[in-house]
């Protein structure tokens, strides 16, 4: 009986490693063959870290794509090593805290006497596997990192966040919708990336700011030599000179918020410069311009400009520059300093003109509850429709930036405000043919037509 | 000179910036623009400290009304520079536990942490909150049917505020959710508002946003526009 049970066990365990052996070379045979011809090269015209890595097509109708790896490069190996290395030792060294600690234990020791005393074999053992320690793969070995996956269809895939000047080697993997995968298939020759001296992808971007920078400047030239342009009345600005003239008569001061925002934005520069309009109107009015900044230098342009704009209009005696004060660089803070001074104040006018976020709100809320006239400028759209409630005029987002432009009345400067509109008309001409093509493509499937589409999206609009 | 020299050092800031956008060889000089920005914000931020300390030093002096919030600005902002400056309290970096300054200064336990996280953060949270009363009554003011355009207003609000919140859902939850109609739904209707009528308003200010900065850059650049150095005409 028992000879019969063993004759039968070692058939039954004959059979099953036949039938693993049939699975695993049935398994190896269904796989795809790797890529041949793998080669890799810089991509031109660009902006560097980027590599084309191209391989003949593998003919198999199961293929389900192709991984793409690329070699890490000395740094990233030494940065992998020494996460490995640590993370070993640390279990090593934990391992035999635990096992010394139960050691102790079971000697009678009491547990946390256990755990102080199981430290320096903790540390022994520790430094010991860190010593013993070694990498997976051998030296000279190229070691690959997942740098994509491409189409079945794809025989090209350009590999970004490359380090330039870099050697790199690649590798191609076919696999299958089994799973089955190919063995890598390597470059011959490594490569490397480098920055183009033009980055092609911003050509459209460089010709649409060529274009908008050319009409504007025509219509300063235009404007320079005498022509003359309507522009359109804005009714914000008309009210600056109506508010500073209502502070005057009121005999309280004006506010004149510059935004949050450092003189890094362009929101703030262009605030500054309104901010030296409205001054001028105020210096002829004999009117107080009280000026609370959250930024240093903004505190230090806006004295600039205020100072300048008391002098062009006559009366640089009146120039007070503690008028115009750092306040805090934090948001509820400024906030806070700035609601009190007006409940406290009452000014008669406030401007709120440069970047604003949540404090837009609470801000000219305020203002609103003490009756000032307040004239806001922004170019958030998230906070025009705070300042839309809440103030009596609001320049809207190019209006905004019209503004000093628009209240200096100088040709010069009203010719570039026509430019701005001739620029309007391009990006209107450029929506309308977009609109179209993706209507007509959607219509008729024209694979041109959304092809063009796409250019317009991806290229012209998308760098 | 006092003009001449600023506008220069704009023009030249200005120019290597939009030239590292599209040259890449360039593109360490945009970098080193912002970084000498940096470094000219931190010297203001001196600047800025010298000024909050004379305004209220001023106010104390001559007995102003409020002289006393400025005695706890001053106060506050000592304490708060002292603590920080001389990492008072900090724990040691346990890699360094014999050197007492060690640790980082806003460290889970320091004093200039507490300060952060008891006194700054509930002062600030403060103000934050009001934003919602704000919201309340700029909503009242705003959303009274005076004319067409308010009405319009009023009712799109009532829609989004509506399909955003329960009781939208169960007013119109008797459309089927998979008929002609489901695009009644306040919570769809509210959905379709904001995807097709605000974005679109929103598209038309940003394009007109892009273009204001590009027109006052160029000005700027060029020294057109030169208000903001106190030199409009």
């Amino acid at each position: 009986m028992n000879g019969s049970t063993g004759s039968l066990r070692h058939r039954m365990a004959t059979s099953l490693c036949g039938l693993a052996v049939v699975v695993s070379a049935g398994t190896a045979l269904a796989a795809p063959p790797a890529p041949t011809d793998v080669r890799a090269a810089d991509v031109g015209f660009d902006a560097g870290s980027r590599i084309r890595v191209e391989w003949n097509a593998v003919a198999d109708s199961n293929l389900a794509g192709y991984s793409v790896f690329r070699s890490l490069t000395p740094g990233e190996i030494a940065a992998a090593d020494r996460d490995s290395r640590v993370a070993f030792a640390t279990a090593a060294s934990e391992a035999a805290r635990k096992a010394r600690a139960a050691e102790l234990v079971a000697e009678g020791v009491a547990p946390e006497d256990a755990d102080r005393q199981a430290e320096q074999a903790a540390v022994e053992a520790g430094a010991a596997a860190s010593r013993e320690w070694r990498p997976e793969t051998a030296e000279g070995e190229i070691r690959w990192t997942l740098a994509g996956v491409a189409d079945p269809v794809d025989t090209t895939f350009d590999v970004d966040k490359l380090e330039d000047a870099e050697a790199y080697s690649f590798g191609v993997q076919a696999f299958d919708r089994d799973g089955a995968k190919s063995p890598i298939a390597a470059t011959t020759a490594p490569a490397s990336s480098e920055a183009s001296a033009f980055d092609a992808k911003r050509l459209p971007l460089f010709l649409m700011l060529a274009l908008l920078c050319g009409t504007v400047l025509l219509f300063i030239s235009i404007a320079r030599r005498g022509k003359p342009l309507k522009i359109r009345t804005i009714a914000g600005l008309a009210a600056v000179e109506e508010a500073v003239g209502r502070a005057t008569e009121m005999g309280r001061s004006v506010l004149y918020i510059n935004g949050i925002q450092d003189m890094d934005d362009l929101q703030t520069v262009a605030g500054v410069n309104i901010l030296g309009r409205v001054a001028k109107i105020a210096a002829e009015y004999d009117a107080r311009v009280e000026v609370p900044t959250s930024r240093s230098l903004v505190m230090t342009a806006a004295r600039e400009t205020v100072q300048g704009s008391y002098l062009s209009a006559g009366r640089s005696d009146n120039y007070n520059p503690d008028l115009i004060y750092y306040v805090t660089d934090e948001q509820f803070g400024f906030v806070a300093y700035v609601s009190g001074m007006m409940v406290r104040e009452k000014p008669a006018a406030c401007f709120y003109m440069g970047a604003f976020f949540a404090e837009s709100l609470i801000l000219a809320e305020t203002g609103n509850s003490i009756g000032a006239i307040q004239i806001a400028g922004t170019a958030m759209p998230s906070q025009l429709p705070f300042f839309v409630a809440a103030c009596d005029y609001t320049l809207i987002g190019e209006e905004f930036f019209a503004a000093s432009a628009y209240l200096s009345g100088q040709p010069d400067q009203l010719g570039s405000l026509k430019g701005q509109d001739m620029g309007k008309l391009l990006v209107g001409a450029i929506l309308l043919i977009g609109v179209a093509m993706a209507t007509v493509a959607a219509v008729t499937n024209s694979e041109t037509i959304s092809a063009g589409v796409s250019f317009l999206k991806n290229t012209l609009l998308g760098t | 000179m006092r003009r001449t020299v600023p506008l220069w050092i704009t023009a030249i800031a200005g120019v290597a910036l939009v030239i590292s956008a599209f040259l890449p060889a360039t593109r360490g000089w945009g970098e080193d623009v912002a970084t000498w920005f940096s470094i000219l914000a931190a010297v203001a931020f001196v600047l800025g400290g010298g000024n909050l300390l004379k305004v209220h030093l001023r106010k104390i002096s001559d007995r102003q009304s409020g002289w006393g919030y400025s005695s706890i600005v001053l106060a506050c902002f000592f304490a708060t520079l002292w603590v920080g400056l001389f990492k008072v309290g900090v724990h040691p970096n346990p890699k360094y536990p014999d050197v007492a300054y060690s640790g980082q200064t806003q460290g889970i336990g320091s004093p200039f942490w507490w300060l952060y996280e008891y006194a700054f953060k509930p002062l600030t949270s403060t103000m934050f909150a009001m934003l919602a009363f704000y919201v309340a009554s700029a909503a009242f003011r705003a959303f009274r049917a005076k004319n067409v355009e308010a009405v319009l207003l009023l009712g799109t609000a009532f829609i989004i505020l509506l399909g955003r919140t329960f009781a939208g859902v169960v007013l119109t939850g008797w459309i089927p959710a998979d008929g002609a109609f489901a695009g009644l739904r306040l919570e769809n209707l509210s959905v379709y508002v904001m995807q097709v009528f605000n974005t679109a308003g929103n598209r038309a200010i940003i394009i007109g946003i892009a273009l204001g900065i590009a027109s006052t850059s160029l000005k700027i650049l060029l020294g057109i526009d030169r208000s903001y150095l106190g030199s409009g005409d």
